[in-house]
């Protein structure tokens, strides 16, 4: 059972990862606006040419 | 005649001929059906818009706007060129310039409520060649705009947006937008670290309790251990620092707080924890701390969600001063931005636009609403050499002003400052949850002695330590500090769908302390709050004949007196065969013109006797009873003898008294404070049965401020609401314990407010007030069930009988308990209020 003795380390590694994703998300701006993007998914047509811009855009 | 112009005001009697725009579907008022044309609209606004959308193709949007909007919406543009987004200006102070050369800017919209607002609005790009991105965030009607500067202009996107009928306004809130970003991020970001430490720590804890009843090695154990410790010392070191700091303020303020009992609970249970670790026995009680933690954090975190929506909502106002202006400069009229003026700059101020800046008259006679300032619902009459001020709306005429004061020098401006003093010196209310907080941490601490003394004289040290330990942690009110940010988030919650935007839950604690036995002073502006805002005609006595004569000659003018007896006395036939001859207007004061009956007056009683108008008795006593009871008095006369008498005013909002008695019965006592003139302050109050001594008129700003003050300072335990839409009433909204802006205000008075409602006038108050008492039951409940559970649980720990296994069943048991409660808070509010406001 000597393993736990590099499981335990690795288990809180993978969840200190998980963490510093969220806090980069975060601090790009991702959960600003949590309500729009929910309608926003639901149009049809979307303008195709709307992410390329929105890339342009935020850089 | 007079009736119709009644029933256009009032919204109740649409029910029944219920034609329904075919732009936004809101009934069509009786007056505006147009029985031969194709399509019918409520206003011209929803007309344009309609317009707009099917020119450019987009008629997708009703059925999007069908699927997704529970409310409907007039669309409202503010019909203006703006001409002024076009300026450098402009354009440095609130745009941005993007990596390839185009610009972007953030833009506040007026009118976004449904999901079908955003898919139009993000359609731009397809309706105007040039706009490159449209983003619109449906909660805070905020537009990320980036387009090409090379192909169109920012002025035409933003006639383009408001033809659709959403009013553009450069979003100035951006410093104060980016602040609140940033602490909402940081609070999820603590939260998020508070879980993931809070999870391991339960994973390792589960290991630990199994370990315990099934055997575990004794080197895993201590390695667990010690995982647990370090993971728990993070938890309150990085996100858990927030209640010790909060905690530490409150000491040194000699305040109470309910971070007092969490952070000594949390910090007796770490240091206790650490202790068992390092001698390797006994409980470690770092799990349930990293759980408590987040528990807590998750709180405070959708509290401050709802929160948001408030303040956001307080950025969407109509800016009090235009953007642009028009300048002399060199001799020639150019737009610029109101923020390049200077002091003696020359503006010029056409009918219908704001001055922006305080002024004095150059050139050219007009007439100025300054209702903005002065709450006062009549025009001022302005001349050659008369002083304007910033904000004011030029009513008649164009003006020539020479700036004396810009920005914030000027009355506004002042105003403004004296809104921020009065928030800064508000005292902060004492929250429920806090003050019990302060009880809290006295009762434990004499318990947690009694309880050490009484073992160490039984049992000796050891146990005396172990049980007062376990006492201290297990009083922790964690389910009270988890339960009253949630309940509050709900509230406001409810309160956001209703249409009331508020901003700090402790207003609904304040709220609901004042009933019957507990009565407390209500302060009410009187335009724009209890009344409409709006003059009509209230009654014609005189020649009938000459009606539709009277509202030919009087439709032209730009005077809302004017246009209020024009839209009374119209019978609908076109003005073309009402032909009049040699019309003159005097600017704020009448008109004549000749019709073949004769000549034809129009206007002020004044007016009338300069141009030697003769008055029979019958007539002045018609006149002055319209006087005596408070309204305005407009006669007619034909070849000068005065033939009829018009009363105007402003109308009382239906409802108005039903709502002011209902708050009567909850403890309120009304009282009126407005900028108008006396007798229509007394008419309005003798309507509402409002005593005539609380009801003051002629009250300037300033005075509303020091009325406030002085009925706070008379009797501390007597609260005082301020509900008023005006800056005139923003100082005093910051002042009042609670602040009330409603429905049609600008920034500065939300800016002060507690609470926004989105709908005009009093209707919401009784809705507050229900709300704020329904809260507080269920806060009060939800203490009552934390403290039983406390109880029990110190109870326990003082006989010596909290084991792991009953601890890690309590603390679970009791958190959720009153989350049940804090939920079902909400369904019983659906429930109860099936129909808030029934009559308006």
């Amino acid at each position: 059972m000597s393993v736990i003795y590099v499981m335990a380390p690795a288990a809180l590694l993978l969840a200190a990862a998980a963490v510093a994703a969220f806090i980069w998300a975060t601090r790009d701006g991702q959960y600003d606006d949590t309500e729009t993007p929910a309608h926003r998914i639901l149009f049809d047509d979307p303008v195709d040419h709307q992410d390329d811009v929105d890339r342009e855009t935020r850089e | 005649m007079t009736v119709t112009a009644e029933r256009t005001s009032s919204s109740e009697s649409h029910a029944a001929t219920a034609v329904a725009c075919d732009h936004c579907g809101l009934p069509v008022p009786t007056a505006l059906v147009e029985p031969t044309a194709e399509r019918q609209f409520c206003c011209g606004g929803c007309e344009v818009a309609y317009e707009t959308i099917r020119g450019c193709g987009l008629d997708a949007y009703y059925a999007v706007r069908d699927r997704s909007a529970d409310t409907n919406q007039a669309a409202k543009g503010a019909g203006q060129q703006y001409n002024a987004y076009d300026t450098d200006a402009f354009l440095e102070r609130h745009a941005g310039v993007t990596q390839n050369g185009c610009r972007s800017i953030d833009l506040r919209l007026e009118g976004v409520h449904c999901a079908a607002c955003v898919w139009l609005v993000e359609r731009l790009p397809t309706i105007i060649d040039g706009v490159l991105d449209a983003r619109l965030s449906l909660g805070s009607a905020r537009l990320r705009l980036a387009w090409d500067p090379q192909k169109t202009g920012l002025s035409q996107i933003a006639q383009t947006l408001d033809r659709l009928g959403y009013a553009p306004h450069p979003a100035r809130d951006k410093s104060a937008q980016s602040a609140r970003n940033h602490a909402e991020r940081t609070r999820l970001i603590r939260m998020a670290i508070a879980g993931a430490l809070a999870g391991n720590s339960m994973l390792l804890a589960v290991s630990l309790y199994a370990g315990a009843f099934e055997g575990i090695d004794a080197a895993h154990a201590t390695l667990f251990r010690w995982i647990s410790m370090g993971i728990g010392w993070l938890s309150l070191a990085w996100p858990g620092a927030t209640f010790f700091r909060s905690a530490w303020v409150a000491c040194r303020n000699r305040a109470a707080s309910l971070d007092q009992p969490i952070a000594l609970a949390l910090g007796v249970g770490a240091v206790a924890g650490t202790v068992n670790v390092i001698a390797g026995r006994g409980e470690i009680y770092f799990d349930s701390l990293s759980v408590l933690v987040f528990l807590l954090l998750v709180g405070r975190f959708l509290q401050s969600r709802q929160q948001r929506w408030a303040a956001e909502a307080v950025g969407l106002t109509l800016s009090m001063t235009p953007d642009g202006c028009r300048v002399v400069r060199d001799g020639r009229v150019v737009e610029e931005s109101s923020e390049g003026l200077n002091v003696g700059d020359e503006v010029v101020v056409r009918p219908g636009e704001l001055f922006p800046a305080d002024g004095t008259v150059l050139r050219g006679a007009s007439s100025v609403d300054q209702a903005l300032l002065t709450g006062e619902s009549r025009l001022v009459p302005v001349e050659q050499g008369g002083a304007v001020y910033a904000g004011s709306q030029n009513v008649a005429a164009t003006l020539r002003v020479s700036a004396t004061a810009v920005g914030e020098s000027t009355r506004v401006g002042k105003l403004v400052q004296l809104v921020e003093d009065g928030l800064a010196e508000k005292p902060p209310i004492v929250r429920f949850a806090d003050r019990i907080g302060g009880y809290f941490v006295v009762a434990v601490s004499v318990i947690a002695c009694a309880n050490f003394a009484c073992w160490a004289t039984i049992g000796g040290l050891g146990g005396a330590i172990e049980s007062t330990v376990a006492l201290l942690i297990v009083a922790c009110p964690c389910a009270l500090g988890l339960a009253t940010p949630l309940t509050m988030a709900v509230a406001i919650g409810r309160g956001s769908r209703q249409g009331m935007l508020i901003k700090s839950a402790a207003v609904l604690e304040k709220l609901a302390g004042v009933d019957p036995a507990r009565p407390a002073t209500l302060l009410l502006d009187k335009t724009g709050t209890l009344t409409t805002g709006r003059v009509t005609v209230k009654r014609y006595i005189g020649d009938e004949s000459l009606r539709p004569w009277v509202a030919a000659i009087e439709v032209e003018s730009n005077h809302p007196m004017a246009r209020a007896i024009g839209d009374a006395f119209s019978d609908g036939s076109p003005s073309e065969s009402f032909p009049i001859r040699d019309r003159t207007e005097s600017l704020g004061f009448g008109v004549a013109g000749t019709i073949p009956r004769g000549r034809l007056l129009v206007g002020s009683p004044r007016f009338a006797e300069s141009h030697a108008a003769s008055i029979a008795p019958g007539m002045r006593s018609a006149i002055e009873q319209g006087h005596s009871r408070g309204h305005s008095v407009v006669v007619v006369a034909l070849d000068e003898h005065v033939v009829g008498v018009v009363w105007l005013s402003d109308t009382i909002r239906p409802g108005a008294k039903g709502h002011l008695d209902r708050l009567r019965t909850s403890g309120w006592t009304p009282a009126i404070l407005s900028g108008d003139a006396d007798p229509p302050v007394q008419r309005v109050a003798a309507a509402l049965a409002v005593p005539r001594d609380a009801a003051w008129a002629s009250v300037t700003p300033e005075g509303k401020l020091e009325r406030v003050h002085a009925a706070t300072s008379n009797d501390g335990s007597r609260p005082v609401m301020m509900v008023g839409d005006g800056v005139n009433d923003a100082a005093a909204l910051a002042a009042a314990d609670i602040g009330v802006a409603v429905h049609g205000g600008v920034e500065a008075s939300l800016t002060a407010a507690d609470v926004y409602f989105t709908s005009p006038g009093i209707s919401k108050l009784n809705d507050l007030i229900r709300l704020a008492r329904a809260t507080m039951r269920t806060t009060r409940r939800n203490f009552a069930i934390s403290l039983t559970y406390n109880a029990a649980a110190v109870t326990l720990a003082a006989m010596g009988w909290v084991t792991p296994l009953v601890a890690a069943v309590i603390m679970p048991l009791s958190s959720l308990s009153v989350l049940v409660s804090a939920a079902a808070f909400s369904q019983n509010r659906g429930a109860a209020d099936p129909s808030p406001n029934p009559e308006s």
